[in-house]
């Protein structure tokens, strides 16, 4: 059975429709939770920042234009809130310089042998990106958003995605060779 | 982008590798990647490493959980309270609305998994009547949408696949006649050919000359 289309929700919701608000929620939230809980790395956060983000859908549902889909306009959305949060805490602790003082999930006791593992090893050095090279990477690779997309989410040009995307991509090589993890590029 | 490879294409190409492995290109690049990939065996190396970066953000993200229902229940408290403060303008009847969303039903695949021909003749008409419904709706000197109220006498009618937005707004108006649901089962369009009740002969007589307007009428019948 077909799923109503993200649109005709985004219409009904402009109408007031709280059920198709459920439909959208139910089907986006847990995707812009992790895109949030990335950038600014704090869960409760982050869940506060989702009820902002499809408040503003409710709100805003009329102005839909239909340019993006609306994946692309609820990351858009959630970005802006998440920079904005970001900017009213002072701990600007986000940078890579200071990534690897933060907590790391993969590091636990029974983490030493695992250290070994390349597959750990990457996400372990994903976590260390700084939270534009973070950003675009969970972008590209994990919210599956073409070049057009996360120049419109981003707010930059589609080449400067490109060169972004690279550049994150090398940071992350550069990491792992830090770590012992020489993989012949760049 | 590879110092050591200066070629723009072959830049561009490798620019392009997240892109292809997440299969997010356009076909026509999708198609440029993979070409280069078969010929490039550093390129081929490269995108191994791609997919090696794609397989763990999914890895890292997926281990991120889901919030709290804390969550949703401050949305809809917030939605509560504004609701509760300015209570916003519902439409319950909007036929120019139904029709988008009929529209908006063919996505694509949708489209692709149907006999392609005939469901690309249906979304056009359908499109040319979105239209009529729009023009009508923006027009107030104009006929207006009618409710479908149980009075009058209607008409269920499909429209040619060759109707425009003219034609079909010029026979209304030649009928003064309302497109007032549709588009129902079989693309049929529910018409009111007036607000109190027809005599049946009158409305056989009326069915008769619609017939004849083949370029804009394909099918019609008595609708109680």
């Amino acid at each position: 059975m077909q799923s109503t289309p993200d649109e005709v929700l985004i219409r009904r919701i402009a109408n007031g429709d709280r059920l198709a608000m459920q439909v959208l929620f139910a089907r986006y939230h847990v995707r812009v939770f992790r895109f949030v809980v990335r950038l600014v790395r704090d869960e409760t956060t982050a869940e506060d920042l989702i009820s902002e983000v499809f408040l503003d859908v409710w709100r805003q549902a009329g102005r839909f234009e239909g340019r993006s889909t609306v994946a692309t306009w609820l990351l858009a959305i959630a970005r802006f809130k998440a920079i904005s949060a970001l900017r009213r805490r002072r701990d600007e602790e986000l940078d890579e310089e200071t990534a690897g003082a933060m907590e790391d999930p993969t590091d636990d006791p029974g983490m030493a042998l695992e250290k070994k593992d390349k597959s750990a090893m990457i996400r372990k050095c994903l976590l260390g990106l700084s939270a534009e090279h973070r950003e675009i990477i969970d972008l590209v690779y994990y919210h599956e958003k073409s070049v057009k997309e996360v120049a419109e989410i981003v707010r930059i040009p589609e080449n400067t995605v490109k060169t972004r995307m690279f550049y994150a991509r090398k940071r992350l090589a550069e990491l792992l060779k830090w770590e012992g993890v020489e993989r012949g590029w760049p | 982008m590879n110092a050591i490879n200066e070629e723009p294409e072959h830049q561009e190409i490798e620019a392009l590798l997240p892109w292809h492995a997440a299969g997010t290109l356009s076909p026509r690049d999708a198609n440029r990647v993979e070409q280069a990939l078969a010929g490039d065996r550093e390129l081929k190396r490269q995108y191994d490493l791609v997919r090696e970066e794609l397989i763990e953000t999914i890895h890292l993200n997926e281990t991120l959980g889901a919030p709290s229902a804390r969550a949703m229940e401050r949305l809809f408290a917030a939605i509560d309270a504004e609701e509760a403060r300015a209570p916003r303008h519902h439409r319950w009847f909007d036929l120019g609305g139904r029709i988008s969303e009929f529209l908006l039903s063919l996505t694509p695949r949708t489209l692709a998994w149907s006999a392609t021909a005939a469901a690309a003749a249906i979304l056009m008409q359908a499109g040319v009547i979105a239209a009529v419904v729009v023009k009508e709706q923006g027009n107030s000197s104009g006929p207006e949408l009618a409710s479908a109220s149980s009075e009058g006498s209607y008409v269920v009618v499909r429209f040619a696949p060759q109707a425009t937005a003219d034609g079909i707004t010029k026979f209304l108006g030649a009928y003064k006649a309302n497109v007032v649901d549709g588009p129902l089962n079989g693309q049929l369009y529910r018409i009111r050919l007036s607000e109190t009740k027809l005599p049946k002969e009158e409305v056989s007589k009326i069915i008769r000359q619609m017939q004849s307007e083949s370029n804009v009428i394909a099918f019609i019948a008595a609708r109680e």
